[in-house]
């Protein structure tokens, strides 16, 4: 320290007052970022140890049986698994396609002034609870869904054919195509939302380019824009696959909670996150108990799975 | 189309296709009003002074709403404080801290996998955590759970908002001799504080309606308690019991929790939206 007495490495005067907190204040923000990570692991630990006795009563049979009997201690998971899965997948049929049409709506077509009270008030359908969809599904939904899609339907069916076979049940409006229906209301903001923000990635000037060609706004997004964001719109599908899979409140309501397999679209079901919510505060022996928490795992792992490979998608493209 | 396709099957294709849009956005706002609607129209009518001065009834006598309200309150306010003093420091340290470090990215992915994790799935994981070994359904273990989903909220826009503060804000502040902690909290955090409201009000109404968690952490209570150590009523169990019930005055009580929860998390949507600006094309 002899001529440089002031090089930033040496002289304590080039220490900013109060710089021995830096350290401190570094690892506080570092915990709280680990402590993210610990959440995470100890919710998948939890939900292992707490559903290991299931598992190891009943091993692969869990995931095959669909009998659900608390007071037999006889667990099966399949019917509630297959329930999720059916509910979710028809609600995203019905969900792609009105979601797709509300972004381009947005993006293309939409009158500006009209733009942003759009744009909000289908961001106010996500922001609904949960609980409000349930009970307007119940109440409100149900019964006009019965009068209005399932007797058409029903009365339609040709007795004897497949077509029936599938439609069968009581005609009150609940089950699983209403849950459905439900669903797709309660994820297509989110579809739509992630999509309106890929379709304003795509530079002006292919677009524009298209439209000087002489292409129709139909051939433009069909031909032009949808390729654009191919990538990332299957991410925002499983964004709203995700969502639709962990839905419970709104469910519960409008399945018609009975366990086994789901036989018709109209025939009520059950799905993890309803049988969860409607049995787990009133499990009476461990064994139930045990038996909710293994289904909480599979619905953890059917999601994990959904959202990591929506991330990777959405990842490379306009995430970011 | 190829160029020789006729002209009239573009014409209808068109026709078709923008016609297919206008009505996919007309059948989702009609699905928004149709639920304002029956919200208003049957909770409206079950509003007076009681539900807010009353606790919950017995089956057919008189009440109102005020313990599941109160417990609401309580159980949201503590779960906020928990998540925006670590999801603010968490998303500080991804910002700022991290940069483009592997760890950075893991927890980042694992924010991500929070973020859209089934709400029940955090219920159930609390239960595990807090009800189970204390042997008793709480109010803490609620707000825990409510907190949990509020933080990968908070950490995601605190993240976001961080980054978009201009590094010369930083370089002019460190070399004004100001430690980088200082700089940080002084600087960084005060100009992007606006974002950062936004990003806290949002978790505030993501959680305030959140039922499923609190059916086995918080669970219900039927009189009005202070006490966070034992169950505690709160708004969203509530309209779960008393909607499904065959009591007219329960019902009649869960469509006016119902409005009452719908229009204050919508108020606190819209007005942490009027704060953001409108996304633009590029």
């Amino acid at each position: 320290m002899t001529a440089v007495a002031d090089s930033p490495e040496t002289g304590p005067s080039r220490t900013a007052k109060g710089a021995v907190f830096d350290r401190g204040f570094e690892y506080l923000c570092f915990a709280a970022a680990t402590l993210l990570l610990t959440a995470l692991g100890g919710l998948i630990i939890s939900l292992a140890i707490g559903g290991w006795p299931a598992f190891a009563k009943f091993g692969p049979a869990f995931f095959v049986t669909s009998t659900w009997d608390p007071v037999g201690e006889v667990y099966g998971a399949s019917g509630a698994i297959v329930g999720t899965l059916v509910s979710s997948a028809l609600a995203l049929v019905f969900a792609l396609p009105l979601a797709m049409g509300v972004a381009i709506f947005l993006v293309e077509l939409c009158p500006v002034p009209l733009r942003r009270p759009i744009g909000t008030a289908v961001e106010l359908l996500a922001g609904i609870p949960s609980i409000v969809y349930g009970m307007w599904g119940l109440f409100v939904f149900a019964p006009w869904f019965a009068k209005h899609i399932q007797l058409p339907i029903m009365g339609a069916a040709p007795p004897g054919s497949l077509w029936e076979t599938i439609t069968t049940g009581i005609p009150n409006g609940t089950g699983i195509l209403a849950a459905s229906a439900i669903l797709a209301i309660m994820i297509l903001p989110f579809i739509a939302a992630t999509l309106r923000e890929l379709l304003l990635t795509i530079p002006p000037a292919v677009r524009e380019s298209a439209y000087g060609l002489g292409s129709t706004t139909f051939e433009v997004i069909r031909k032009v824009s949808l390729p654009y964001v191919r990538t990332g719109t299957v991410g925002a599908v499983m964004l709203g696959l995700g969502r639709a899979l962990g839905e419970t409140m709104a469910v519960t309501f409008i399945i018609g909670n009975s366990h086994g397999f789901p036989t018709s679209i109209f025939a009520s079901g059950s799905t993890i996150a309803s049988t969860i919510a409607n049995e787990f505060a009133e499990a009476t022996s461990d064994m139930h108990t045990a038996a909710l928490i293994a289904l909480g795992l599979v619905l953890f792992i059917i999601t994990f799975a959904v959202l990591a490979l929506a991330r990777l998608l959405i990842g490379r493209e306009a995430y970011k | 189309m190829t160029p020789g396709a006729p002209r009239l099957t573009r014409r209808i294709a068109e026709v078709g296709f923008l016609a297919f849009c206008w009505a996919a956005t007309a059948l989702a706002l009609i699905a928004l009003a149709a639920i304002l609607w029956s919200l208003l129209s049957q909770g409206v009518g079950g509003l007076n002074l009681k539900v807010f001065t009353m606790s919950t009834p017995a089956p057919g006598s008189e009440g109102g709403l005020l313990n599941a309200i109160l417990g609401s309150l309580a159980m949201c306010i503590l779960a906020m404080i928990g998540a925006v003093a670590v999801g603010m420091m968490a998303g500080t340290w991804l910002s700022e801290f991290a940069k483009e470090s592997h760890y950075g990215k893991v927890v980042r992915f694992v924010n991500d996998v929070l973020l859209s994790a089934p709400s029940i799935l955090v219920g159930l994981f609390v239960y595990e955590l807090l009800v189970r070994p204390m042997k008793g359904f709480s109010g803490y273990a609620g707000a825990l759970a409510l907190s949990l989903l509020a933080m990968p909220v908070i950490v995601r826009t605190t993240e976001d908002v961080l980054r978009l503060q201009p590094t010369a804000l930083r370089e002019a502040s460190v070399a004004l001799g100001a430690p980088v902690w200082r700089t940080i909290m002084a600087v960084i955090w005060k100009s992007a504080r606006g974002g950062m409201l936004t990003g806290a009000l949002l978790a505030f109404a993501r959680i305030s309606g959140e039922t499923a968690p609190l059916l086995f952490t918080a669970l219900n209570n039927q009189f009005l308690s202070f006490d966070l150590g034992r169950p505690t009523a709160n708004l969203p169990v509530v309209i779960f019991n008393f909607a499904l019930s065959a009591q007219d005055n329960w019902r009649r009580l869960a469509w006016v929790g119902a409005m009452l929860i719908a229009v204050a998390v919508l108020a606190v949507t819209i007005i942490a939206r009027l704060s953001t600006r409108e996304p633009k094309r590029s």
